[in-house]
């Protein structure tokens, strides 16, 4: 259980409050927050389900160390934040 | 409608009057787009962005109607850590006029991608993503090879040839259920000698068939212009004044023998040659050019234009041009004449006359 924050950069394109998710690790909140919101998926998630590359996700403030898998641990009240990560052009 | 050019631009999908250039609409503000296409079959039209911290995005407009997101192909997941996810819609086409609804996708990495729902779903080609020599392919520009041309012979629509930079020209019978590399006469200098005529590794920019003649099929190629009598099987080499060098080639819809190009100076040097911009027109097959370059830049100019920034109406009476450094123009009188629409746009990946 945790829970997920989104960047506002992401409204542009779509809706995603904030929510509460049940799951013991990053990855478990993720695909139980895509059943819900599918479309969010590809936006956070590349074709092998890894993390965007140039997305940041962080874990009460931490960096998300296991960019491939996102087994990194959440327990009841933490806070995950999906944020962009700067990038130019 | 010749009466107007879309632009597919780093800073979003603008509409702009053919005639006038007065910009008449933005979709996709500030995103990047890498592709559009309009489907005459059924008046929907396609925008591909390539999002830089979000990924590959696809939207249908349908007519009258307001923009839609739909699916993007998705490659087939893999076991190594660094398995490839898309980066980038390089071209769409749509499929025969008998197939309403079905529509290609060529992308980076190079594969090819089918829908037959207009863009709700796709999946991909396997027989042409499984081939033992796609290995061999690598990028040209980008870290992977990726498919830039699909041409759909409008006599049957199962007939298909694609260009993959670098991974040669490929052509199936069936509709991609089986493929057979082709471009016989192709060079590709940039390997060593015994390599350089392999098939499988040549970089076509650019293909683009003729309305006329779908068979003739002309080719800007890294090192050099071509051109096809038979679809793309075979190809001969033909020598153009001022640079054989560039990205984008279109054909006259009217004549097999006719075709443009917009010549850079060479590959490590991709500027106007002299910094003079022209345009090059092919006639009789190649035995004839003319040079153009009434209401183009004069030096100094860096304009370069990509393989997807020349498009010609459908009767073949305009041409529309755009460049990276934003410029955009229209060519009238068979491309001898110019006139420039907009010197101020993004950087340029696709123009394409509305239709």
């Amino acid at each position: 259980m945790a829970d997920i924050h989104f960047t506002p950069q992401l409204e542009r394109f779509l809706a995603c409050p904030p929510a509460t998710v049940a799951g013991e690790t990053v990855a478990d909140v993720l695909h139980r927050l895509f059943d819900d919101r599918p479309r969010l998926r590809s936006y956070i998630l590349d074709d092998q389900d890894r993390l965007r590359r140039h997305v940041a996700v962080f874990v009460n403030g931490r960096p998300l160390k296991d960019r491939i898998r996102l087994s990194d641990k959440v327990g009841p009240r933490d806070r995950i934040d999906v944020l962009q990560a700067l990038s130019g052009g | 409608m010749s009466d107007t050019i879309l632009v597919a631009s780093r800073k979003g999908l603008l509409t702009l009057d053919a005639w006038s250039g007065a910009l008449e609409d933005i979709a996709f503000r500030a995103d990047p787009v890498s592709a559009v296409l309009d489907d005459p079959r059924d008046g929907s039209r396609y925008a591909a962005l390539k999002l830089g911290h979000f990924g590959v995005k696809l939207h249908r407009r349908d007519p009258d109607g307001a923009w839609k997101e739909v699916a993007v192909p998705v490659l087939p997941k893999g076991d190594a850590e660094d398995a490839p996810s898309l980066e980038m819609i390089w071209t769409m086409e749509t499929g025969g006029a008998d197939q309403p609804g079905t529509l290609w996708a060529g992308t980076l990495p190079a594969a090819l991608f089918r829908s037959d729902d207009r863009g709700e779903s796709w999946r991909i080609v396997e027989s042409l993503w499984d081939l033992p020599e796609r290995p061999k392919w690598f990028g040209g520009g980008y870290d992977h090879a990726g498919i830039h041309s699909l041409l759909v012979d409008p006599r049957d629509p199962d007939r298909l040839t694609i260009g993959i930079s670098c991974g040669g020209i490929w052509r199936s019978a069936d509709a991609g259920r089986s493929w057979r590399v082709a471009g016989k006469g192709l060079v590709a200098d940039y390997m060593p000698p015994e390599q350089k005529e392999d098939p499988n590794i040549q970089d076509p920019h650019r293909l683009h068939a003729s309305a006329a003649d779908p068979d003739v099929v002309w080719c800007q190629h890294h090192n050099g212009i071509f051109r096809s009598t038979d679809g793309g099987d075979s190809f001969e080499r033909l020598h153009a004044p001022v640079s054989s060098f560039g990205f984008a080639v279109v054909a006259d819809p009217n004549d097999p023998g006719t075709a443009w190009f917009a010549p850079a100076e060479k590959d490590e040097r991709r500027i106007p040659v002299e910094q003079r911009f022209i345009v090059n027109r092919a006639r009789q097959g190649g035995k004839a050019w003319d040079s153009f370059d009434e209401g183009l830049p004069q030096p100094p100019a860096f304009d370069l234009v990509y393989r997807h920034a020349m498009d010609i109406s459908r009767d073949g009476a305009l041409i529309a041009m755009g460049s990276t450094t934003g410029s955009l123009w229209l060519g009238e009188e068979g491309g001898s004449r110019w006139r420039q629409l907009s010197a101020n746009l993004p950087p340029i990946a696709q123009v394409a006359f509305g239709k």
